[in-house]
């Protein structure tokens, strides 16, 4: 009898399919998880990361995103791609844990308003020290500190929007799914969102002066 | 005509505008709305600016390790797949095939052989059952292997459809599976081997979207040429074959050694 090639072995492990990996995994082969954890998981995190704003949590997020996968991998469909699965429940929990720390945040901060009598900021608000000229900030470096300055102004949902349409390309029907909103109401956000971004970082991107009046003759 | 609203030139920057050729005249003689756009742009450009940094090149392996202890046993064995209802059709026919060929061969061994041949185990012939099904099951794989290694999208042709070779892949997967853990409890590692690598090619099969695109499709015969799986086919559905014709051809030797035997 002709001998084929030996199955087994994690290098043949490696070159399987994430269908397959799906199977095995099913099928009680934990080795096949770590196919999927390790193929998908620096996508993932670079999702997570521009979506929190920080290591730790981005870290987190990518952890609880292949847990919570692994628990319901039984419902996933097979024919639809383990990497818009996996995209889609991390941006699920990263929205909730922004939520989170939203909710979190206000909280700590509300005492001191109410003491200080502060009227509620507007969002816009939040942006810091929006003054410096464009020629301090010319340095890629430090617009993307005010870039992520101006991220953390935005509202979770506002975030996943952006960082999805943006980043990642995807289609505002699954922005919609993630937002667990319809599709209008999620193209209003990434508009929203862009509006946010536009206002915090006009003394950086744009010349002063330089806004008109939009919707007015030429 | 109004200068756009910022709403609109976002709508056109992203391709959903419902009046993108109107916009785009407007957008091609206002100076004004270039410039508009222009600075929207650069709301992009300055989210481009923001880094990710890098997780380090084991990032991989490390998520791996720290959630590696916390994953929970699946109980499920190799068995439960056949719990979907569909593979459990598939699998209770082919389980009832394989005892009503089991009972033929044991009846007919027995009244072809009568008592001389009583020794012929049941292991024997449970195997010859199973060398029969395997190479059948063999055989409905190769032509659906064959029949998507050899189409040949139309010129222009968007979408393909594959949905009827998606189905007999899905229940020729259960069949694969039965057979796979049969061989691999029979110790034939060489067939589980080859089953185990024509599992995965009709799982990617199975696993496609019933209308795939040329580049898809492409992909597809790529998987099924890459490890030559075809050619494994075929020759471990011949060597099945030759092995059950020695098989049926042994007893007439038998008869002539035992006169033979009985000369001397």
């Amino acid at each position: 009898m002709v001998r084929m090639r030996a199955s087994g072995g994690q290098q043949e492990v490696a070159a399987i399919s994430d269908a397959v990996a799906v199977e095995r995994t099913l099928a009680g082969e934990r080795e096949a998880y770590r196919v999927l954890v390790e193929r998908h998981s620096a996508y993932v995190y670079r999702l997570a990361y521009r979506m929190t704003g920080n290591r730790e949590d981005a870290e987190e997020v990518v952890q609880e995103a292949f847990l919570r996968a692994y628990q319901k991998l039984q419902q996933f469909a097979g024919n639809a791609n383990f990497a818009t699965w996996i995209y889609r429940i991390a941006a699920n929990y990263a929205i909730d844990r922004l939520r989170q720390r939203k909710s979190e945040d206000s909280r700590r901060e509300q005492p001191q308003r109410v003491a200080e009598g502060e009227p509620e900021a507007d969002p816009l608000g939040d942006v810091k020290d929006a003054a410096p000229s464009p020629e301090r900030l010319a340095g890629s470096a430090q617009l993307a500190a005010k870039m992520k300055d101006a991220l953390d102004t935005l509202t979770p949902a506002e975030r996943t929007a952006i960082v999805m349409r943006h980043w990642d390309g995807c289609g505002i029907e699954e922005i919609a799914a993630v937002l667990r909103s319809n599709t209008s109401a999620a193209k209003n956000t990434v508009f929203r969102a862009v509006q946010k971004l536009r206002l915090a970082l006009k003394p950086f991107v744009e010349p002063r002066g330089a806004a008109r009046a939009v919707g007015t003759e030429s | 005509m109004k200068h756009a609203t910022e709403e609109e030139l976002f709508a056109y920057r992203q391709g959903d505008s419902k009046e993108r050729q109107a916009l785009a005249a407007h957008v091609k003689e206002c100076a004004e709305c270039q410039a508009e756009l222009a600075r929207l742009e650069h709301v992009f450009t300055a989210l481009d600016a923001m880094p990710v940094p890098d997780p380090g090149p084991d990032y991989a392996a490390r998520v791996w390790r720290q959630i590696a202890p916390r994953l929970p046993e699946k109980r499920s064995r190799w068995w439960q797949a056949f719990v979907l209802p569909q593979r459990l059709a598939v699998a209770g026919a082919v389980a009832l095939l394989i005892i009503a060929a089991f009972l033929t061969g044991r009846i007919s061994v027995n009244k072809e052989t009568g008592s001389e041949n009583a020794g012929l185990g049941a292991g024997k012939v449970r195997e010859r059952v199973l060398v029969v099904a395997v190479g059948e099951h063999l055989g409905k794989s190769e032509m659906v292997l064959v029949e998507l290694s050899n189409a040949q999208p139309a010129s222009g042709q968007k979408l393909i459809n594959i949905a009827a070779e998606q189905r007999r892949a899905e229940n020729l997967v259960a069949e694969n599976r039965l057979f796979r853990q049969t061989a691999l409890e029979g110790g034939d590692q060489a067939i589980a081997s080859t089953l185990d690598e024509l599992e995965r090619v009709l799982l990617d099969v199975a696993n496609s979207p019933e209308e795939v695109t040329p580049a898809q499709f492409e992909s597809i015969q790529k998987r099924i040429a890459e490890h030559g799986i075809l050619l494994k086919v075929r020759v471990v559905r011949q060597e099945l074959q030759t092995a059950e014709t020695g098989r049926k051809s042994q007893p007439a030797q038998t008869d002539s050694k035992a006169k033979e035997r009985n000369k001397v």
